[in-house]
């Protein structure tokens, strides 16, 4: 892509990253490790990809977004503020009694959000169910959804890729982030759920393996799925665990515990070096 | 001799009858022919969808089928609806308050010879413990049909009962309007109440004409909405007849039973006696000594009456 377009990707990619920080600082709570890994990809989504408009956030024929593995909520709050669907300030009240913003999200009360998710292997049915309300109803929008690797464990996780595949939703595309960790340990030592790929293609998916925090891999990944028809789309999205921030990057204990003041000086600053 | 028809028939019919006046899908879980789904499937097979042997997996869907604009049912039997599918139904649906109809058919012991592991006696626990959750459970195949449609009517997640068996016919077709949260009353009375739902409410009858017989002026009531449920109905037969017996197809425990306890203990305390499943697993059988087995019985509601006055002060 041009240098200028991918100046701007990682510029609202590092600022959603600063934003994860804030919320999980700020909480004293929530999941830094698998937000930060999901920031690239949702940064693409929300200001390339997905046809969405902060002043509608309902608008009939947007595309959805499900953020199956919904623990990582801050890394969308962050896109959707940066998009303009709330306040930024709302950040700062990340899972405090006086916000919207759930630890997990809420449809109902955070505008920009399309499904309540947060409880594993749900949100990918989910997403399978509005695909195919765009197939009845003959609409065109898309739907996405990003998978944890760890959550993948879930049987439900298989019977929505058996569905999604069963009724060619290739308005579908599933997004699998792969950063290599859960909370008790790897995933391959705790339960491996591997290989993804020819699964994925032996239950009729479109298959399509990249780096996760390449821009140009992630663009041409979205738009190849485009292409693809009578099938549902798979990319899996090879990521670190807490991308940017040297002391979070591939530590499982940063899945679900927030910095304190030093080190969330500290992560912001190498943040901001970036920028 | 009334007519007997199992509320699923009716459920299947009606979907199928109400197809042409409204827009709505009806997913299933591999029991299309058992649940009734099929009859709509037949009529309708462009808006029906098989989500094979995965019940968390239709919940779910439903639930994003709903988000993205359409009223949903979604089929399977009370087992795998209200239990298996638990959390998706409170989590992808209730949270969310998404409008999705579970239609679940084969509730209680009536499912008969297949037995304890299909015999969902727990269902109006789980589900009236949902927030936002309305449940009904129609006591015959005309209420079963106008409960679908006011479901239909209705924005929000509704959890609907039907059962397996043929039961008596008590409402008159051409008559009948269904209101959700109303109960009604089929017989007046002033010694004792029945607050009946499903099967039992046509047994509640039977033993109110027993009672007749010895003097004994029992009032029937039928809850067809457990939640929300009908405080009015229920606190005044409290009031005007000092003694109640909640009858319910369901375990005694998080029912209809407790759901008339915590009315009556709260606005009006009066003795309530429960009759429903003993805190007991079914058992494969047909369904008349299934029924006398576990106490489903005009026979029994007779006895808990009597035992409801003998408690009055």
């Amino acid at each position: 892509m041009e240098q200028e377009k991918l100046n701007r990707l990682k510029q609202t990619a590092a600022q959603i990253r600063l934003d994860i920080l804030e919320e999980v600082h700020a909480a004293s709570s929530g999941h830094p490790g698998g937000s930060l890994s999901i920031a690239d990809i949702i940064t693409y989504l929300y200001f390339e990809e997905m046809n969405v408009d902060p002043a509608n956030p309902k608008m009939d024929g947007r595309d959805r977004f499900v953020l199956s593995k919904g623990h990582t909520a801050p890394a969308l709050y962050a896109a959707l503020a940066e998009k303009g669907f709330f306040s930024r300030d709302e950040l700062k009240k990340l899972r405090q009694v006086d916000s919207f913003l759930q630890g997990h999200p809420d449809m109902k009360g955070t505008p920009g959000v399309d499904m309540s998710t947060g409880s594993l292997g749900l949100g990918f049915s989910a997403a399978c169910g509005m695909a195919l309300a765009a197939k009845i109803d003959g609409k065109d929008y898309r739907t996405y959804t990003i998978v944890g690797d760890g959550e993948s464990e879930e049987g439900q996780i298989w019977e929505a890729a058996m569905f999604a595949s069963h009724y060619k939703l290739d308005n579908l595309c599933v997004i699998f982030d792969w950063n290599g960790l859960q909370i008790d340990g790897p995933v391959a030592e705790v339960m491996n759920p591997t290989p993804h790929d020819s699964k994925l293609e032996a239950f009729g998916f479109h298959v399509i393996s990249i780096d996760g925090h390449d821009f140009d891999a992630i663009e041409a990944a979205f738009a190849e799925a485009k292409t693809v028809k009578g099938k549902p789309t798979a990319i899996i999205a090879k990521t670190v665990k807490g991308k940017g921030v040297s002391f979070m990057e591939n530590q499982v204990g940063w899945h679900g515990s927030a910095p304190n003041d030093e080190q969330y000086a500290q992560a912001v600053a190498e943040i901001k070096a970036t920028m | 001799m009334a007519d007997k028809i199992a509320t699923r028939e009716a459920y299947g019919n009606a979907l199928a009858e109400l197809g042409d006046k409204y827009d709505f899908v009806v997913l299933d879980a591999d029991l299309a022919a058992a649940t009734k789904t099929g009859v709509f499937k037949k009529k309708f097979p462009e808006r029906f969808f098989d989500c094979g042997i995965a019940e968390g997996n239709m919940m779910s869907v439903a639930a994003g089928l709903a988000a993205a604009g359409k009223v949903v049912f979604a089929s399977s039997f009370a087992m795998f609806a209200a239990g298996r599918a638990y959390e998706q139904v409170r989590n992808c649906i209730g949270y969310p308050h998404l409008n999705v109809k579970v239609g679940a058919t084969h509730a209680g012991i009536t499912v008969g010879e297949d037995g304890a592991t299909h015999q969902c006696l727990e269902d109006f626990a789980l589900m009236r413990a949902i927030p936002g959750m309305t449940v009904i459970n129609p006591a015959d195949a005309v209420e079963a049909r106008a409960a679908v449609e006011a479901a239909i009517n209705f924005v929000g997640p509704v959890y609907m009962r039907f059962g397996r068996y043929a039961v008596p016919v008590i409402n008159d077709k051409e008559n009948y309007k269904f209101e959700i949260g109303k109960g009604v009353n089929m017989v007046d009375g002033k010694d004792v109440t029945f607050v009946a739902t499903g099967m039992l409410v046509s047994m509640a009858m039977d033993a109110a004409k027993v009672l007749a017989n010895e003097g004994i002026s029992a009032r029937v009531i039928n809850i067809a909405t457990i939640k929300p449920i009908d405080k009015d109905i229920i606190l005044d037969a409290a009031r005007s007849t000092g003694a109640i017996v909640a009858a319910e197809e369901h375990s005694i425990i998080g029912g209809l039973g407790s759901a008339v306890s915590e009315v009556v203990c709260e606005g009006c305390p009066v003795p309530v006696v429960r009759l429903g499943i003993e805190d007991k697993f079914g058992h494969s059988g047909k369904v008349p000594p299934l029924l006398e087995m576990y106490g489903l019985t005009v026979e029994n509601l007779v006895a808990k009456a009597k035992a409801a006055i003998a408690l009055k002060k």
